[in-house]
């Protein structure tokens, strides 16, 4: 996994709430056996018509965020299914980091075993950065994962908190399965006991 | 210091390793696969050059793209064959038991897990997949994961996990008349809200949920997750041991009954402390359906599509219009005069014996509307088997349903069932997401009896107005 240190890039604004992970990528794309390659699916019935052609009315399809590194988005992003093609997808894209208000539990702890980072502001802080990006061409944040500081180039600074374990994995950018193997004596030990 | 909930209690008898500052390693007693959330976690395996911990302990079922047609034929879809070969590779490579399409043992992965005995009171449970919570109703710790995890529980049978929070939904009095599982599932999270349960475990408890069956629990628990919760559980009681007794991979004779003194120790203290309560007026309720396109959006059968000017929040208004227009709905239109060109009575949520045999008494003797496709998808080879002997399919098949067998089906329409752009179904599925059927399709989760009704009458109706209910 891909350590994640800090990141400045330009910000996408999904002003939606409870953006679910069939939106994010549609069950016709789960069949696929790979791990990449996702990043034309992602947001797919938004991202295309009918006709296959791209919604120009969808934010991904604005030339302005061709470049889009950073998605703000509103509360409860990521609910619904489990699939982990949702992060793929979004980090195959081109995402670094995500910043909503909230998340659903399964896309949150998914983003995390594929160093992709989900920051969680405060309402207020991502209706500014949502509003700037609408606003600014070209508006880009520094998200600092070793000081958990989202910051812009107008003075605008926010600190945001995770889980320290989490972060020291994604900053090491650490495989949890070799974390875990390193308890394999803890595990063997349960085992016996259960079996006694 | 307080007694202990359930959860408390399972996850304590389940931690490997704990220390401050870091997620516990938790023991996993029963891994479930399915074929699309596992491919890249054995090829992660192979990569690392590492095995499987627990063949015994994992178990394997191919249902979200199998066809639920006739079996005899190859599937169509290359890729879906792809993606079944691999798990049955897979599978192969590591040991690991598994039903395809064509074993007696197949089925959706949670209809089979309780059906086949493996689904136990106070196991920890997982399965690559949301709605892992179903196995919850039997006191069990069941939860959803993602690729990665799938991967770290093959490799090493634990989860990292960091112990998440407790909440009660205390359904008080008894269900009324009309009112099934599903309804009060839908009601729980029309008022807790899509996120309400986010970070937390939920313990059912209540007399409705004391009187409910297995099947009606497992429906409950089932959509768990649509409330944000990351995992339901009811406590094992009588109604559990006695759905369990005599099952395969269940305990038998003397040890079944130590098992049972065992599992009479789970269920939560009278002292414990839940960080959260939540209290259902059982008696309030009405059969409910969704309008829109979470399963938050839900509504009584008598009421009307909502007005999105009445939601106070910018955000929730905002969320209202877009569902509306793409459901095609206009505000304020009775639900029972909304009309329908699907239905679909399936899915983990509802294609147990039970939900067939309800949705069966109300379709006894009708018509399925000429303006509706209806189709019933059992949950399991077994149930298929079950109702047919029953002489349900006869009666489904005799009004008009097409009878199909089992999988996952139109739930999520990864295998050839699905709606087309712009058809509007009644569901007993779990997910009324945009496109979740097909894309452009329109979808309202209902109870197996409401579908049924609603295939029939072609528009949605209030099942406590139907003749003979």
């Amino acid at each position: 996994m891909d350590a994640f240190k800090k990141h400045s890039g330009v910000v996408m604004p999904l002003d939606r709430v409870n953006v679910d992970t069939d939106q994010i990528i549609p069950k016709q794309f789960l069949k696929r056996v790979e791990r990449d390659g996702y990043e034309d699916f992602l947001f797919f019935d938004w991202r295309f018509n009918e006709d296959g052609t791209p919604n120009k009315d969808f934010v991904l399809n604005h030339p302005g965020y061709n470049d889009a590194s950073v998605l703000v988005a509103g509360r409860n992003f990521g609910c619904g299914s489990s699939r982990e093609h949702a992060p793929w997808a979004l980090q195959q894209y081109g995402f670094k980091a995500i910043i909503s208000p909230s998340y659903a539990d399964i896309f949150y702890n998914n983003c995390f075993q594929n160093g992709l980072l989900p920051v969680t502001l405060d309402e207020v802080s991502v209706a500014h950065i949502t509003a700037q990006a609408k606003e600014i061409p070209g508006y880009a944040v520094t998200v600092d994962l070793e000081n958990c500081v989202v910051s812009d180039n107008e003075g605008f600074q926010v600190s945001f908190s995770l889980d320290e374990f989490k972060q020291y994995c994604l900053l090491n950018g650490l495989d949890d399965i070799g974390i875990t193997l390193q308890d394999e004596g803890a595990i063997s030990a349960f085992e016996a006991k259960r079996q006694g | 210091m307080p007694g202990k909930t359930m959860f408390e209690k399972i996850w304590d008898a389940h931690v490997v390793s704990e220390e401050a500052g870091k997620p516990s390693v938790i023991y996993v007693d029963l891994h479930l696969v399915h074929e699309v959330t596992s491919n890249q976690a054995f090829d992660g395996l192979r990569l690392a050059k590492r095995g499987v911990r627990r063949p015994d302990l994992t178990m394997a079922t191919a249902d979200h793209d199998i066809p639920t047609t006739d079996r005899s034929k190859p599937i169509e879809d290359p890729i879906a064959v792809q993606q079944l070969e691999h798990l049955a590779n897979d599978t192969k490579e590591f040991n690991i038991q598994f039903a395809d399409m064509h074993s007696p043992l197949n089925g959706i992965v949670h209809v089979v897990g309780p059906e086949q005995g493996h689904t136990q009171p106070g196991k920890v449970i997982v399965c690559g997949d949301s709605h892992t919570a179903t196995h919850g109703a039997f006191g069990a710790f069941a939860l959803g994961i993602g690729t990665s995890e799938v991967e770290h529980v093959l490799a090493t049978q634990t989860l990292r996990q960091t112990k998440h929070k407790t909440m009660q939904v205390d359904v008080d009095g008894p269900l009324p008349f009309g009112v099934t599982p599903k309804d009060l599932i839908l009601a729980i999270i029309g008022k807790i809200g899509i996120a309400g349960g986010t970070g937390h475990v939920i313990e059912y408890t209540g007399q409705a949920i004391r009187e409910m069956s297995m099947e009606g629990r497992m429906t409950v628990c089932n959509m768990s997750i649509e409330g944000g919760a990351r995992a339901g559980m009811v406590a094992p009681d009588e109604k559990t041991f006695e759905y369990m007794r005599g099952r395969a991979n269940v305990p038998q004779g003397e040890a079944f009954d130590e098992a049972v003194e065992r599992w009479k120790l789970l269920p939560s203290d009278d002292d414990a402390v839940y960080d959260a309560v939540v209290t259902i007026d059982a008696a309030s309720l009405e059969p409910h359906m969704t309008w829109g396109t979470n399963p938050g959006q839900v509504i009584s059968i008598t009421g009307a599509v909502p007005d999105p000017s009445s939601y106070p929040d910018p955000a929730d208004r905002e969320s209202a219009e877009r569902a509306l227009a793409y459901m095609g709905l206009e505000a304020n239109t009775p639900m029972t005069e909304i009309p329908i060109d699907r239905v679909f009575i399936g899915s983990c949520t509802n294609s147990r014996i039970e939900d067939l045999r309800a949705a069966a008494a109300v379709a006894k003797g009708k018509k399925v509307s000429s303006s509706v496709g209806a189709m019933v998808v059992p949950g399991s080879y077994n149930i298929k088997q079950q109702a047919e002997a029953e002489g349900l399919d006869k009666i489904f098949t005799d009004a008009g349903f097409e009878w199909r067998n089992a999988g996952c089906s139109m739930c999520l329409a990864m295998n050839p069932d699905h709606l087309e752009p712009g058809e509007r179904s009644a569901s007993t599925s779990n997910r009324n997401f945009e496109g979740r059927q097909g894309k452009g399709g329109r979808t309202h989760l209902v109870s197996p009896e409401m579908a049924a009704a609603a295939a029939i009458a072609g528009h949605f109706v209030d099942i406590r107005d139907w003749p003979g209910v």
